[in-house]
């Protein structure tokens, strides 16, 4: 008897009429939506207030290198002693002083310019002022030793290297960067994808058991139709979760951002906006569109879906085989870690090894692995992976999945024997032979 | 009479403990069968071999006949010690899925459900969560979900357990009338009153192994020890109580009397005859009261379980 379609059916809507899975589907993208305005709003409130330097310059070497800008300004002081300059910065409230003392050797510059502050100063300001510091003395120096600044800048040569692959098709350094946020998104996503559901999929078998209804249903099902059941219906719940905040999410922001105009943009949207602008820069973004272009987009889209797939299900066969070796949920965390190992390790192999060498060794050996391969297969696939070795790796994790699948419906049966005591891994094996 | 159901040798290891040894019992068609024995004696483990939940290391079961298969889930209806169902799901809804589990349609199951919630009158719980509902409202529901499917085989461990006097009456009856309709009944339980007045046949378990089994009838005839309950009406107890000991062996017996009788235990060895007695003792006194002692289950279950261990 094929119960599969029926177990699935309940599970999907036990989970999609759950109170708390409906609030969640509809509150999770309006307090994200709320998160973004505020994350924004906040950082157009600092972005408005402006920093003032204090300068005391006693060299007199750099005179014209400070000009106000949007954000900072600077108070010049002259023929102050540092004493009263401390005083008159911790007075006018500024953010700090930068004291540049009399010298006379260029070289040694460094020695004779300290920042003075009532807090040590954020990263940014240090490196913005030491870069104008640079910049200004590297000149005068180069002025000093007698060369041309002029000759050189325009003796400068820049390299964009083209490349091109043996089949003729054209890449770039770009090119690399959208293979990368690409491959990346698509392994995060599979990430958070199965930690937030593989969650509820180990829940879900543990609830039949402290529900005591497991043996009315294991005298019914095999228990492996139970959960696959489990496994897929509760899948389908997550997709539609999943599309919920999709849809949603769109629909408020475009309101949100109808409503309160410029305000939500995120930072990145900025920055397009004012490459635009530019000349130089809409090259570049006219280049990021055509690497997007050229991806193996078919490919891309098939193999996304068959790997996101086959990774969620096989993983959530992982947590199911705990859900059933387990009494209650608070005996499940140490379980947790070697389920969640592979996952990160996957992430950090897309991240260090597939940029730096796609088609190398330890990419390729993770890439086959079956609770390596979604993620580091997905991240490998934008540099061009030949198709048989894409069915090779789909085809272990398919066969790993039901094998876990498998293996967990036998610990499903121990474990309902087995009330408060681990079965030995000898009597796991027994089961496993009937 | 044919067997309905028939285990064979059937012997079940848990690691290094033995939960059956060489169990063998036949349950007749048509019978209500009580499946006895203390705690851990290993009941529960035969039921999950009868409903393939646990495979047996060795032995065979049959059902009608046949080596009991994955088609023969259909033909057994269960009821396990451990209740539960879905705690958020609403009343209708699990029994149609339940059901649908079992292999009925879903429009089978919902005339049956109608009918049996109708018969227990339940009916307007449909639409109530699991949650709702009282531990005896649920037993209710699960009850009627156990013999949906109009199953050859019930199996009801502790049926009583959690319901009222009425209530477990109600499900008393209701177990007789599904006998009656042609179901076999395996029933397992501590309470040995229930045992008495509705089994045909009982089997004991003890520490993994059988140690008896048979027609009720004739495990009490078996464990009968020919001893009589007698009051006597006389002047001087104590020399007819002495008259009494020099033929038999006698023990004091306690009964309540409206007067002051010599109550005696009187054990016949197997060549004295009832009649016998009774005509020496009419002869003595006036004989106010004579009963054979006939075992309850729960003594022979006491005795034979202490002796085995």
């Amino acid at each position: 008897m094929n119960h599969l379609p029926l177990i699935i059916k309940r599970e999907y809507l036990n989970k999609v009429r759950n109170k708390a899975f409906i609030i969640m589907s509809v509150l999770s993208p309006v307090i994200m939506i709320i998160l973004v305005c505020v994350v924004a709003y906040l950082s157009q409130i600092n972005n408005d207030k402006v920093r003032v330097i204090t300068v005391l310059d006693e060299s007199g070497l750099l005179n014209n290198t400070f000009k106000n800008s949007e954000k900072t300004s600077y108070n010049i002081l002259t023929g102050m002693s540092l004493n009263d300059a401390k005083v008159l910065t911790k007075e006018a409230n500024s953010s700090g002083l930068l004291h540049i003392e009399r010298f006379n050797n260029l070289e040694e510059a460094s020695n004779y310019i300290k920042f003075y502050s009532e807090e040590s100063p954020s990263l940014s300001l240090v490196s913005d002022i030491e870069g104008k510091l640079e910049k200004a003395l590297t000149a005068k120096n180069l002025k000093e030793k007698g060369v041309n600044v002029d000759t050189i800048n325009a003796a400068q040569i820049k390299i964009n290297m083209a490349q091109e692959s043996f089949d003729g098709e054209k890449t770039s350094k770009i090119d690399s960067v959208v293979k990368l946020i690409f491959g990346g998104a698509a392994g995060y996503l599979l990430f958070m994808f199965i930690i937030i559901y593989g969650n509820m999929i180990m829940r879900s078998v543990i609830e039949e058991k402290t529900s005591r209804i497991i043996e009315v249903i294991i005298s019914s099902v095999k228990p492996i139709q139970l959960l696959l059941g489990k496994i897929i219906g509760t899948s389908l719940a997550g997709i539609t979760q999943f599309v919920i905040w999709l849809i949603l999410g769109s629909i408020l922001l475009t309101i949100v951002s109808l409503v309160f105009g410029i305000e939500v943009q995120t930072p990145q949207q900025q920055m397009v906006e004012q490459a635009v602008a530019t000349p130089e820069i809409n090259a570049q973004v006219q280049n990021i569109l055509e690497a997007f272009y050229n991806l193996p987009i078919t490919n891309l889209i098939v193999a996304f879906v068959l790997f996101f797939v086959g990774g969620y299900l096989l993983y959530s066969s992982l947590y199911a085989a705990i859900g059933a070796a387990v009494d209650n949920e608070t005996d499940t965390q140490q379980f947790m870690l070697p389920i969640i190992m592979p996952l990160i390790l996957a992430v950090y192999i897309g991240i260090f090894t597939v940029i730096e060498d796609p088609h190398g060794t330890v990419s390729t050996v993770f890439s086959y692995i079956p609770l390596t391969s979604p993620v580091v297969m997905l991240m490998r696939i934008p540099f061009g992976v030949p198709v048989w070795q894409q069915l090779i790796s789909l085809l272990i994790l398919v066969a790993t999945f039901l094998f876990t699948v498998w293996f967990a419906a036998k610990i499903y049966r121990v474990g309902i024997l087995m009330y408060g005591k681990k079965p030995s891994y000898k009597e796991l094996i027994k089961w496993i032979k009937y | 009479m044919t067997n309905l159901l028939e285990v064979n040798n059937v012997s079940k290891n848990f690691g290094s403990f033995t939960a059956l040894n060489n169990v063998s019992l036949a349950v007749p068609k048509g019978s209500i069968f009580g499946l006895l024995g203390p705690n851990g004696a290993g009941k529960t483990t035969l039921i999950r071999v009868i409903n393939q939940i646990t495979m047996p290391d060795t032995g065979s079961v049959f059902l009608d006949g046949e080596t009991l298969q994955e088609k023969h889930i259909k033909d057994i209806g269960y009821l396990p010690e451990e209740r539960g169902l879905y705690k958020s799901m609403k009343v209708g809804e699990q029994a149609l899925y339940l059901a649908q589990l079992k292999g009925l349609t879903k429009t089978e199951a919902k005339q049956r459900l109608k009918y049996w919630f109708d018969r227990l009158e339940i009916g307007d719980w449909w639409n109530k969560k699991i949650q709702e509902l009282s531990k005896g409202m649920a037993q209710k529901v699960q009850f009627v979900v156990t013999v949906l499917h109009e199953p050859k085989l019930l199996i009801f461990d502790e049926p009583f357990s959690g319901f009222d006097p009425i209530n477990a009456n109600l499900i008393k009856d209701e177990i007789l009338y599904l006998r009656e309709k042609g179901a076999t009944v395996i029933f397992s339980t501590h309470r040995m009153e229930s045992v008495e007045e509705l089994c045909d046949d009982i089997a004991l378990i003890n520490k993994s192994n059988k140690i008896l089994d048979g027609k009720l009838t004739e495990v009490k005839r078996q464990y009968k020890s020919n001893t009589f309950e007698v009051g006597l009406r006389t002047d001087n107890n104590a020399k007819l109580e002495q008259e009494i000991a020099d033929k038999f062996s006698i023990s004091t017996a306690y009964f309540k009397t409206l007067d002051n009788e010599l109550k005696l235990n009187i054990k016949l060895n197997h060549v004295d005859k009832p009649n016998d007695l009774l005509n020496y003792l009419t002869s003595k006194a006036e004989v106010s009261h004579f009963v054979e002692l006939i075992p309850s289950v729960n003594e022979i279950f006491i005795q034979t379980v202490k002796s085995n261990n």
